[in-house]
């Protein structure tokens, strides 16, 4: 079975965010990038698939602007046999994304799809579930537990308000990656140069016949409401008197 | 404008956070009605009949729709979300499954997790943790738009009955069945809806000495438990405690964090509270500066202490 991971570029999760001066987006330039750590734990999910044995090749694909080969590089060097670039200048909304994916699904025929559950810029947590919707697929959302079947069925347990919740799904289908499903391993210096000579093909939305227009206007980011620090009290005695007396909340 | 309001429920009652996405609804305008999708959930749609501001409440009854599975769940408010300027619902794990599915099938952008409505077209929502916020304005026929529930203040009270619609369920998908499901057994209130939430980091040390010492502090306060990503990766609690960009995002009326340095991540989740304590060692921790009162010491000594003053 073949499968088909996609992963995003985005800031590196260690640095702040912080608008543009004129608010017409985040600052990003000169900024560290990564591959957003949820397609991480969704890459060596695919990765651990493939070293048990039902799963035959890897192709990891990504949507953005040049840069991201670099992401893709990384994917290849943990262990994806190929990539896939769709170049687009612009930021892509995660239906636009969706819609590329379904065409590339469409090419790759894999069995399974495995993505993170959401991307650590927009936070937006829709792409995997757009795709399955586009696509007429199961979904399995925020798995920590994926258990291939034979008979073209997954045992996938999810996290969920109050617990854990198991889902049979039929193949193929999507499955979104959530914290605990595994450990990321890290790419070795003879992977990152073995990475170098794998194929990475690049296309274009329109090779896809995708529109990948956006359906959102940015009116503007700004920053969110401050907080303010108070201080620092000396002992418990103080900090319960704060409460009761000041806050009022005991 | 006319907007549908997605309920979760459990078949038996509402979830709390109902009301706050009707807050959200009111806030947009226009006629608010109510789809309660499940299966034998007659007396949840009875129930919302009296939620304020309700116009209608639309009934689709069904084993298909008892698991609250996302294919039957976003097919059928695929179709019924052609009538409306808006489809709202919860940004938690329910809604979050469901809604950008619906999104796709109709054809339209989903803003997600919204904190503020702008205009009836334009949203505010966090992006990157919090860090920024981002207002979108939508051109597409129909909104659809998961609400933070935290960010608007519940709907009280109750109105005048609205009337009861039933509405047919679409066949079974069969794409996926719901083979069991495991719930925190706990006595303790729930995390989102909780008037105070004690929550741990890193600095507990040890899956035992969180529940050692934060167990009976919550218990002093009848405080919901939280954690901090750390915390769950330590492995000292369930993932479901997580507070945070990628966890649960609260807003109670106290927010204890103890041994938690206050990672952007963490921050996300939390800093609506409406007061907030910090007691942790290092005085330079991130999390100082969102606390109205810090305490600097050993949580080991300070915990007890604090559970034996109230």
């Amino acid at each position: 079975m073949k499968l088909l991971v996609p992963v995003k570029r985005v800031l590196d999760y260690n640095i702040k965010a912080r608008p543009k001066a004129d608010g017409s987006g985040v600052e990003l330039a000169g900024l560290k990038m990564s591959m957003n750590p949820f397609d991480e734990i969704a890459m060596e999910a695919a990765i651990r698939l493939k070293e048990a044995g039902q799963a035959t090749e890897i192709v990891a694909v990504s949507c953005g602007p040049a840069g991201n080969q670099e992401t893709l590089r990384t994917a290849l060097a943990l262990g994806a046999d190929r990539a896939i670039l769709v170049t687009c200048e612009a930021d892509v909304e995660p239906l636009a994304v969706a819609k590329l994916l379904q065409a590339l699904v469409a090419r790759e025929q894999p069995g399974l799809v495995l993505c993170g559950k959401q991307a650590i810029d927009d936070d937006a947590n829709q792409t995997g579930q757009m795709l399955a919707a586009l696509l007429g697929w199961a979904q399995a959302t925020f798995a920590s537990r994926i258990e291939l079947q034979g008979d073209g069925a997954a045992l996938v347990t999810r996290e969920i308000d109050g617990g854990l919740e198991t889902l049979s799904i039929r193949l193929p289908a999507v499955i979104t990656a959530d914290l605990r499903l595994n450990e990321p391993r890290y790419a070795t210096l003879p992977n990152i140069m073995k990475a170098k000579k794998k194929p990475l093909d690049t296309l274009a939305p329109a090779d896809l016949g995708v529109d990948t227009a956006p359906r959102l206007a940015l009116v503007q980011v700004s920053e969110p409401p401050e907080r303010q620090g108070g201080l620092i009290v000396p002992d418990v005695a103080a900090l319960v008197d704060k409460l009761k007396n000041e806050a009022k909340v005991i | 404008m006319s907007l549908l309001v997605v309920a979760e429920h459990d078949n038996h009652t509402f979830k709390a956070s109902l009301r706050h996405v009707l807050a959200a609804a009111r806030d947009i305008g226009g006629d608010i009605h109510l789809l309660v999708a499940g299966s034998g959930c007659e007396a949840v749609a009875q129930a919302a009949r009296a939620l304020p501001g309700v116009a209608c409440v639309r009934w689709a009854d069904d084993p298909a729709l008892g698991d609250g599975g996302a294919e039957n769940l976003a097919l059928l408010v695929s179709r019924l979300a052609r009538d409306y300027t808006h489809v709202l619902t919860a940004a938690s794990a329910f809604g979050k499954n469901w809604a950008p599915r619906a999104a796709a099938l109709l054809d339209v952008a989903q803003i997600s997790d919204i904190v503020r409505v702008d205009a009836p077209d334009t949203f505010t929502r966090p992006i990157y943790a919090g860090s920024v916020w981002a207002t979108y304005r939508s051109a597409d026929p129909v909104k659809l738009v998961t609400v933070r529930p935290t960010a608007f203040e519940a709907v009280a009270g109750d109105g005048a009955p609205a009337p009861l619609e039933a509405v047919s369920a679409l066949p079974d998908s069969g794409l996926s069945r719901r083979m069991s499901v495991a719930l925190n057994q706990s006595t303790r209130p729930e995390l989102e809806s909780a008037r105070v939430v004690v929550s741990g980091g890193r600095g507990l040390g040890s899956a035992e000495r969180f529940k050692a010492l934060l167990e009976p502090l919550a218990d002093k306060l009848q405080a919901a438990l939280g954690a901090s990503r750390a915390a769950v990766d330590s492995g000292y609690v369930p993932n479901d405690y997580q507070v945070g960009q990628t966890g649960k995002v609260v807003a109670p009326d106290l927010y204890i964090a103890v041994g938690i340095s206050g990672a952007i991540q963490h921050l996300a989740g939390m800093k609506a509270s409406r007061v907030i304590v910090a007691i942790n060692k290092d005085p330079e921790a991130p999390i100082f500066s969102v606390a109205d009162y810090g305490l600097v010491g050993d949580l080991n000594e300070i915990v007890p202490r604090l559970t034996d003053a109230l």
